[in-house]
C-alpha cells in the first residue's frame, strides 16, 4: 500500500510541470537566458533606482556642466558617466529613468491586454454582427501609423508621460483583440468546447475557464513584443516633447533636451539611447525565447 | 476571384467612413470650443462667433456636418491651414514626393541588405554566419530610430563632415522640380554636383528609415525560407544535382519571397511612423516633418487632414497587398 502510493508520488513527480517543461525550453535559448538576467537588472533599477542612483537626478551641480565620463580627460570619478548640460548626473538620471519605462511597458502592456483580451473574446464568441463591428473598428486604429495615432491622441489629451501610455495603449490594443480572436475561434471548434457546453457551461465560463487558458501562449508572446513597443513608443514621444515633460529622467526626453550638444558633448546623446536600445533589445530576446518556449509548433524535437 | 476582391473592397468602405469620422471627431475632441479653436484668432465677439459658427455649419445639427465633411473629403475639400492659409490638400501632394522619395530609398537600402542577409542566414542555419547576422537584425529591430540618427549624425557629420545635417539639398541648387523627386530634379537640372549634393542629403535618412525595415525583411527572409528549404522539392532539386547557389537562389527563394513581399507591403504604416522621426531629426520637408510641425503650431486643419490622407493612403496598400496577396496564393481567396 505505501510502495504503492510512492510509487505514485514519483511518477507525479517525473512528469515536468508546465512550468518546468517552459523552463527547460527557456533556457535552451540563451539569447532569452541574457536578456531575461538584463530584464532582471532592469527590473531592480526600476524598484530600486531612487536609492542606488549616486546623487539625486535633478539635482544641479552649477560647476560641472557638461562633464565628461571618467576615462575621458577632465571626467571625475564623483560622475561616473559625466553631466548633461545642466549639471546632472548623467548615471543617476539614468538609474532612475529605468523606472519611467518600466511603467510604461507595465501600464501599457496592462491596458492594452486586458482590453484587447476581453474584445477578443467577445467578438470570438459572439454573434457575427457584434464581431464585425469589432474587428472593423481594430481595422480603423490599425489604418493609423501607431507613432502618428499616439501623437495626434497625446495633442488631444494633453502632452503627459500618462496620456502617452493611454495614447500608446490604445494603438496596441488591435493586436491583442484580432490575436484573441483567432486562437478563440480555432479553440472554440474543439470537441472539448462542445462538452464543455453540453455540460452546460454557459458563455462566462466558456470563455474564461474553458477557452482563455488555452489561448495565452501567443498573448504571452505578444506581451513580450509590446512591452518593448511601448518603451520605444513612449521614449519617442518624450523625444517628440509629447511624453514626459522635463526635468523627469525618462530617457526620450533625456535625449530630447541633450539634441543641441550632440557635436560638443557626445555622451549625453549616446547614454540615455544605449539604456533603451539595451533594455529593448533584451525584451525582445526574451520574447523570441517565450516564442520558442511556448509555440508547439516550433519546438525542437 | 472576383468575389473575393468584391468582398475585401466592402470592408475598405466601413473601415473608410471609420477613419473620416476619427479625422472629424478629432477637431470637436480637442478641449475648448472647436470654433474657437477652428478661428485661431482672440477675442472672438459674439456676431462673429455667430458668423463662424455657420460658415465651419457647427449650427446643423452633427450628423448634417458630418455628412458634409465626408461629402467634402470625397471632393478632396480637407478645408486650409490656418497658418499658410492654403488647402491642405494642396500642402499634402506638394510635400508628399519628399516622404516617398525617402521611402523608396529606405526601402530598396532594405531589400537589398535584407533579402541576401536572410538567405545567408538560413542557408547556415546555426553557424556563425546566422548568428551574427540574426543577432545584429535584432538589434537593428530594437533600435531607438531617433537616437541612430544622432548618433550617426554625430559620426558621418560631425567627426567625419562626409554628410550634412538637414534638408534635401544644398542651398546653392536651385531649379524646376516637375517630378518632385529631388534626384531626378538634380539631375534634370543638369547643374554640376546638384546630384551628389542631393545624394549625400539622402544617405543618412535613408539608413535611419530603412534600419527597421531591413532588420524585420532579414528575419522574414531567414524563416520564410528555412521553411522551403524543408520541403521535398528542394530535396528532389538536391538529388537532381543541381548546384547549391542555383536550388538556394532560384527554387527556393522564388517561394520565399511571397511572405516576404506582404512584409514589405504591410510596412508602409511602419515607414510612415518612422517618417515621423527620421524627417523631424533631419529637417526632411516631407509630410512626417509637416505633421509634427503642424500639431505643434496647433494648425489643426492640417492635423486632421493629413491624419486622414495618411490613413487613407495606408488603407490602399494594404488592400492591394491583401489582393495580390489573394491573386498569388488560392488558399486565402477561400476564406
Amino acid at each position: 500500500m505505501d510502495e504503492a502510493l510512492s510509487a505514485e508520488a514519483a511518477m507525479v513527480e517525473e512528469r515536468p510541470g508546465r512550468l518546468r517543461e517552459f523552463w527547460f525550453y527557456f533556457r535552451e535559448n540563451r539569447g532569452a537566458v541574457i536578456g531575461l538576467s538584463i530584464f532582471a537588472v532592469f527590473a531592480f533599477l526600476a524598484l530600486f533606482g531612487p536609492w542606488i542612483a549616486p546623487h539625486d537626478p535633478t539635482a544641479q551641480f552649477r560647476s560641472a556642466t557638461l562633464q565628461p565620463p571618467v576615462w575621458q580627460a577632465g571626467g571625475e570619478w564623483r560622475f561616473f558617466l559625466g553631466t548633461d548640460p545642466l549639471g546632472r548626473d548623467l548615471l543617476s538620471r539614468l538609474i532612475v529613468g529605468a523606472r519611467f519605462s518600466f511603467f510604461v511597458g507595465v501600464v501599457v502592456v496592462a491596458i492594452a491586454a486586458t482590453g484587447g483580451i476581453l474584445m477578443g473574446l467577445v467578438a470570438g464568441f459572439a454573434p457575427r454582427w457584434l464581431d464585425a463591428i469589432i474587428m472593423r473598428i481594430m481595422d480603423i486604429i490599425l489604418a493609423f501609423p501607431s507613432l502618428l495615432l499616439a501623437l495626434v491622441l497625446v495633442a488631444v489629451l494633453g502632452p503627459s508621460l500618462l496620456n502617452a501610455m493611454i495614447a500608446i495603449a490604445i494603438v496596441l490594443q488591435p493586436h491583442y483583440v484580432r490575436l484573441t480572436r483567432a486562437s478563440v475561434m480555432s479553440e472554440r471548434q474543439k470537441d472539448y468546447v462542445t462538452s464543455a457546453r453540453v455540460v452546460g457551461a454557459g458563455y462566462f465560463r466558456l470563455m474564461f475557464v474553458t477557452v482563455l487558458p488555452n489561448c495565452l501562449a501567443p498573448i504571452i508572446v505578444q506581451a513580450a513584443l509590446s512591452f518593448s513597443t511601448a518603451i520605444l513608443d513612449a521614449a519617442a514621444l518624450g523625444f517628440l516633447g509629447m511624453g514626459a515633460q522635463p526635468p523627469t529622467p525618462e530617457w526620450g526626453t533625456m535625449l530630447a533636451e541633450a539634441r543641441e550638444f550632440i557635436l560638443r558633448a557626445w555622451w549625453v546623446v549616446t547614454f540615455p539611447g544605449l539604456a533603451i536600445l539595451v533594455t529593448v533589445l533584451a525584451i525582445n530576446l526574451m520574447g523570441d525565447g517565450l516564442r520558442d518556449a511556448l509555440d508547439p509548433k516550433l519546438k525542437r524535437s | 476571384m472576383l468575389n473575393y476582391i468584391l468582398a475585401r473592397i466592402l470592408t475598405f468602405v466601413p473601415t473608410f467612413i471609420g477613419v473620416t469620422l476619427i479625422s472629424f471627431g478629432f477637431i470637436r475632441a480637442l478641449p475648448g470650443d472647436p470654433i474657437v479653436v477652428m478661428a485661431g484668432e482672440r477675442g472672438l465677439t459674439e456676431e462673429r462667433y455667430a458668423e463662424l459658427s455657420a460658415q465651419y455649419g457647427f449650427d446643423q445639427p452633427i450628423w448634417i456636418q458630418f455628412w458634409d465633411y465626408l461629402t467634402g473629403v470625397l471632393r478632396g475639400d480637407l478645408g486650409q491651414s490656418f497658418v499658410t492659409k492654403r488647402p491642405v490638400w494642396d500642402e499634402f501632394f506638394a510635400l508628399f514626393p519628399a516622404t516617398l522619395e525617402l521611402s523608396i530609398c529606405a526601402m530598396i537600402f532594405a531589400v537589398v541588405l535584407g533579402l541576401p542577409a536572410g538567405v545567408i542566414a538560413a542557408v547556415n542555419r546555426g553557424k556563425f554566419f546566422d548568428r551574427a547576422l540574426m543577432s545584429t537584425a535584432l538589434v537593428g529591430y530594437s533600435m531607438p530610430i531617433f537616437w541612430w540618427a544622432l548618433l550617426l549624425i554625430i559620426v558621418f557629420s560631425g567627426i567625419l563632415q562626409w554628410t550634412p545635417v538637414s534638408g534635401r539639398i544644398d542651398l546653392l541648387y536651385f531649379f524646376p522640380d516637375p517630378t518632385g523627386f529631388m534626384l531626378i530634379d538634380s539631375l534634370a537640372s543638369g547643374q554640376s554636383g546638384a546630384f551628389l549634393s542631393a545624394v549625400r542629403h539622402l544617405l543618412l535618412p535613408t539608413i535611419v528609415l530603412g534600419t527597421i525595415p531591413l532588420a524585420v525583411i532579414a528575419r522574414q527572409t531567414r524563416s520564410a525560407m528555412l521553411e522551403v528549404l524543408g520541403e521535398d522539392y528542394i530535396r528532389t532539386a538536391r538529388a537532381k544535382g543541381l548546384a547549391p547557389g542555383r536550388i538556394n537562389g532560384i527554387h527556393a527563394l522564388r517561394n520565399a519571397l511571397i511572405p516576404v513581399i506582404t512584409v514589405i507591403g504591410l510596412s508602409v504604416g511602419t515607414l510612415l511612423a518612422g517618417a515621423i522621426l527620421t524627417e523631424t531629426i533631419f529637417s526632411w520637408p516631407g509630410i512626417g516633418k509637416w505633421m509634427v510641425d503642424s500639431i505643434f503650431r496647433r494648425d489643426y486643419p492640417v492635423v486632421q487632414g493629413g491624419l486622414l490622407l495618411i490613413a487613407v493612403m495606408v488603407m490602399l496598400v494594404n488592400l492591394t497587398v491583401d489582393m495580390l496577396y489573394g491573386v498569388i496564393n488560392p488558399k486565402i481567396r477561400k476564406r
